[in-house]
């Protein structure tokens, strides 16, 4: 097992996409903390710093604040491209 | 727990407005009015169900009372018959009446003042007034909820209906008597129907906590997904006066909990399937 099969989540169901969404447009913003304003700056960030060792696009990273109970959960889900080994280039005398 | 605690217009014996409200159409609004003030009569107290879907009743349909139809909300807004005329008496429970809505008129003839002295009227004869709202945010829905005392926020598990319960709420906690007057605010319970708890277990249906938790109000309970629910409106029976099946119990777990009484939540897990019924593929 690679490190990096450690970063791939399971797929969210499409329940969880629905709970998501839901979370975001929901009008009773002051009777719970919605996602705080910086999480598209943070999910920026993180992919910046990823992307220094791992090729991975825009749309195969995402973060999400939940709430279970009384403590709140980053999740951080990056989807990780399968990566052929490639042979080492051909070196000539 | 007893009526004089349940009820917030406490002291003065009268009725408690509830109002079966949701935004969206199709989630449940008519099947959950006519089986909650059913169970509500069932449990001693003198109920009446109003319809405000005007123009497209279907509460007599559910309650079987179709042809017992003379007079209706509206006739009795603008006089042109007397609420006692009006008001159809249950054949199978004592303490249930249903007050129709006019299948002809629009819902623009529901007067602000007419519903207020309708309402005020039924208060004094009954202790739960069930108000089956038309889904949308226009007049009817609005005329159904403003006198409110308590809300039932009927939701599906789905994405559209949780938010209009979302926008619901909202209006609930700002356009209603209760909110223009300063009173306490409208009390807002949670009730999830046609559940369906093997696809929440597969992932692929919001869950009840899902959506208690987005919209952040009291949860009464859910209603299974289930066959009866036509059975019953094919009978023109609500699924409380029914013989036992799921819907019904579900419902009745639901009034004995808006009535006081803790209870622990059932049908939120499929229920295992029997070797037989495997076999012979029944549910
Ligand atoms: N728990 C349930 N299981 C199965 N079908 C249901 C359930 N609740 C409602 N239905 C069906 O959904 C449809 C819409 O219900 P209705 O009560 O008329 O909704 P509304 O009044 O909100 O428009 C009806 O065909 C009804 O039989
Ligand atoms: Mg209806």
């Amino acid at each position: 097992m690679s490190l990096f099969s450690f970063f791939r989540r399971k797929e969210p169901t499409s329940a969880s996409i629905a709970k998501e969404r839901l979370q975001i447009i929901v009008a009773h913003g002051g009777r719970r903390p919605s996602s705080p304003e910086f999480l598209p700056q943070l999910q920026k960030d993180i992919l910046e710093v990823v992307r220094k060792y791992i090729p991975v696009g825009e749309d195969q990273i995402n973060l999400s604040l939940d709430r279970k109970d009384d403590c709140e959960v980053l999740e951080l889900n990056i989807a990780i491209p399968d990566q052929t080994v490639k042979p080492p280039p051909r070196t000539r005398f | 727990m007893s009526k004089e605690n349940k009820s917030p217009n406490e002291g003065q014996n009268l009725a408690t407005v509830v109002v079966v409200t949701s935004g969206k159409g199709g989630v449940g609004k008519t099947t959950t009015s006519a089986a909650f003030a059913a169970g509500l009569a069932q449990r001693g107290y003198k109920t009446v169900v109003v319809d405000f879907d005007v123009g497209l009743r279907n509460l007599d349909l559910i309650m079987g009372c179709e042809r017992r139809v003379v007079y209706d909300l509206l006739n009795v807004i603008h006089g042109e018959g007397s609420l006692n005329q009006a008001l159809i008496k249950d054949k199978r429970q004592d303490n249930l009446f249903i007050l129709p809505a006019s299948q002809t008129r629009d819902k623009e003839a529901l007067t602000f003042e007419g519903v207020r002295d309708v309402i005020a009227d039924l208060q004094e004869r009954f202790d739960f007034i069930v108000c089956d709202s038309p889904a949308g945010i226009e007049k009817g829905a609005m005329a159904a909820m403003y006198f409110a005392d308590e809300a039932l926020v009927v939701t599906n598990p789905e994405i559209s209906s949780v938010r209009d319960s979302d926008r619901i709420i909202g209006m609930l906690a700002s356009k209603t008597r209760r909110a223009e007057e300063e009173l306490d605010p409208v009390e807002v319970h949670l009730v999830i129907t046609r559940y369906d708890p093997s696809r929440v277990h597969r992932g692929d249906m919001l869950s009840a906590e899902d959506i208690q938790e987005v919209l952040a109000i009291p949860f009464l309970g859910v209603v299974p997904e289930s066959k009866s629910v036509l059975i019953a409106s094919n009978a023109g029976i609500p699924t409380t006066l029914c013989e036992e099946n799921d819907a019904g119990n579900a419902y009745f777990d639901i009034v004995d909990r808006f009535l006081g009484h803790k209870l622990p939540h059932r049908f939120l897990v499929a229920p295992k399937k029997g070797i037989l019924s495997r076999f012979f593929g029944k549910e």
